[in-house]
């Protein structure tokens, strides 16, 4: 089945271990510097380090020597109408041969259009047409770098008339065409799902589990659509809710463990408390099959 | 030679809220979409003014949190970024509060602005090995003013009519703001010659003295711009400012006449 064996596959050279980690954020550098807690692998924005000099390298390249590191994209726009910005993929690249990440992933998503950045990762149609333009820009990005990427599947608010192909459906012709492989957001799953009347557990069922090499979870907020049903907001500023974390040990069963991020990325907390999110990761991680990890929640 | 897509319409409506919703948008419930595509007109601006404030404190300061807020949602909504680096955003903002009728109480707030903006520019400059007392000592003091420095790629220099180093400093708790009169002329030098980002303020012809030397001037004829654009400029006050900011990475001996 897709539950390969998993500590065969974490502890392969060059891949992140599938422990729990944090998103690395500039209120916490100077702490994890510090006092190096036990994270399995730090997370980092590319475009925050996109900068000529200064103290995020210098930082970072401290960080390096004593964690695996992930480089997650946020403004490559591959989901665009527009070409791939090829100075921004050079500057990814000249980031990625500078780190040497044990990760590199992107978005399904659309960030810029004819000139401006709106710096926030907005959906896309599935259609057959926009299938083919992403797979293009998958196939330029991992070309360019030389290695696979992660492609995240979107949290999203609106869907479009226009899409014949269902999220997984999209995501899986993705995958078998390009060869990249899928951060799993487990919360833009449940986002998504909810806002759009799918259920999450068929998701992840339906997912490719094969393809899977990372996992994202964050906390979400609620608001309430035009007709008065739940709208989740994938907020990134909240502990990870109980939902999500019952659908990650649902996933955790068919894919093994995985490298698991904690995002959070406004109203930063304090760093202990993305450690203790991280911490809960990991003992699912490593307790996975544990038929006691079901009290526990 | 761009198609007419169904994005050009989507990101129209997200950065003009006067704009009608795209077309297309669908709900499973059949919910009208308005709500939902305000999800992303929000993420967009507040993901913006969070950039600003992040950049511009004192000036947020020196306004007022519902007063910055104001201010930054109208030049978010005019000038959205043009580049995917965000640690670059907002580069317009001080002239654009240069030009913002409701600031101009405030004559002063648009070269705080271009501080604050100069001081995170120059954070995220590329790095270089700056020259110290020790490198300038061995130098012969008649050789010096015939030499071309090269400036750290980290420095910025401003020149104001108002007191925008005291303004500032008042903000860092560095001073009182009671004893700032905001209608001083003051001239800065911001430069990172290692990780800490340094504001410098100089004196009288100070700041012709650096950039002449930026234009390639040798530092003699640096000085004798700096002494015709201000007679008080105190030549050996500036080489002092050179040698402790760490914002200078070369000394060359200069072949060709400059003037």
């Amino acid at each position: 089945m897709d539950g390969a064996p998993a500590a065969a596959r974490s502890a392969r050279r060059g891949e992140l271990p599938a422990r729990g980690g944090i998103g690395l954020k500039a209120e916490h550098v100077r702490e994890v510097l510090e006092t190096h807690p036990p994270v399995g692998f730090l997370e980092i924005h590319a475009e925050n380090y996109m900068g000529d000099g200064g103290p995020p390298h210098h930082r970072l390249n401290l960080l390096r020597e004593s964690y695996p590191l992930s480089i997650h994209g946020v403004g490559l726009s591959i989901g665009g109408d527009d070409a791939l910005d090829t100075v921004h993929l050079e500057r990814l690249a000249r980031l990625v041969d500078r780190y040497q990440p044990e990760a590199v992933s992107e978005h399904l998503a659309w960030s810029s259009h004819e000139g401006i950045y709106f710096n926030d990762l907005l959906p896309i149609a599935y259609t057959t047409r926009t299938l083919h333009r992403v797979v293009a820009h998958i196939d330029q990005v991992q070309e360019h770098l030389g290695r696979r990427m992660l492609l995240e599947n979107p949290s999203t608010y609106v869907a479009f008339a226009a899409s014949t192909w269902d999220e997984v459906e999209f995501l899986a012709e993705i995958v078998r065409r390009t060869g990249c492989g899928l951060l799993l957001d487990v919360t833009n799953v449940q986002v998504s799902c909810i806002n759009h009347g799918r259920d999450p557990i068929a998701y992840l069922r339906a997912v490719p589990a094969r393809a899977i090499r990372q996992i994202h979870l964050a906390g979400y907020s609620e608001d309430l659509d035009g007709a008065e049903a739940r709208l989740l907001i994938d907020a990134h500023g909240a502990p990870i809710e109980s939902d999500v974390w019952r659908l990650y040990d649902q996933l955790l069963s068919r894919t093994g463990p995985m490298p698991t991020l904690i995002e959070w990325d406004n109203d930063v907390p304090v760093l202990a408390t993305l450690l203790a999110q991280a911490a809960r990761a990991d003992l699912r991680l490593g307790t996975l099959g544990d038929p006691r990890l079901e009290a526990q929640q | 030679m761009r198609s007419s897509s169904s994005q050009s319409a989507f990101a129209r409506a997200l950065v003009d809220p006067d704009h009608p919703l795209p077309p297309g948008l669908a709900a499973w419930n059949g919910s009208d979409p308005e709500r939902r595509f305000a999800v992303y007109r929000n993420n967009i601006v507040v993901s913006l003014i969070a950039a600003l404030v992040a950049r511009f404190p004192v000036v947020r300061e020196l306004v007022g949190d519902a007063f910055f807020h104001a201010m930054a949602r109208h030049f978010a909504l005019r000038h959205p970024p043009r580049s995917r680096l965000m640690l670059a955003y907002g580069d317009a903002f001080p002239v654009f509060i240069a030009g913002f009728e409701p600031a101009s109480a405030l004559p002063y707030l648009a070269d705080v602005a271009a501080l604050e903006a100069a001081r995170t520019s120059a954070y995220h400059a590329a790095d270089a090995p700056a020259l110290g007392p020790a490198e300038f000592g061995g130098v012969d003091p008649d050789a010096l003013f015939a030499m071309t420095v090269q400036l750290h790629p980290s420095a910025r220099i401003l020149v104001s009519h108002f007191a925008i180093f005291s303004l500032w400093a008042a903000h860092q708790q560095a001073l009182a703001i009671a004893g700032v009169d905001p209608s001083t002329p003051e001239d800065v030098l911001v430069v990172r010659p290692l990780l800490d980002v340094e504001v410098t303020r100089l004196l009288p012809g100070g700041a012709v003295f650096i950039t002449r030397l930026s234009a390639g001037a040798s530092l003699g004829a640096a000085a004798t711009a700096a002494i015709a654009a201000a007679a008080e400029f105190n030549l050996t006050a500036a080489l002092h400012v050179l040698v402790a900011t760490g914002v200078v990475t070369r000394l060359t001996p200069c072949r060709g006449e400059r003037p």
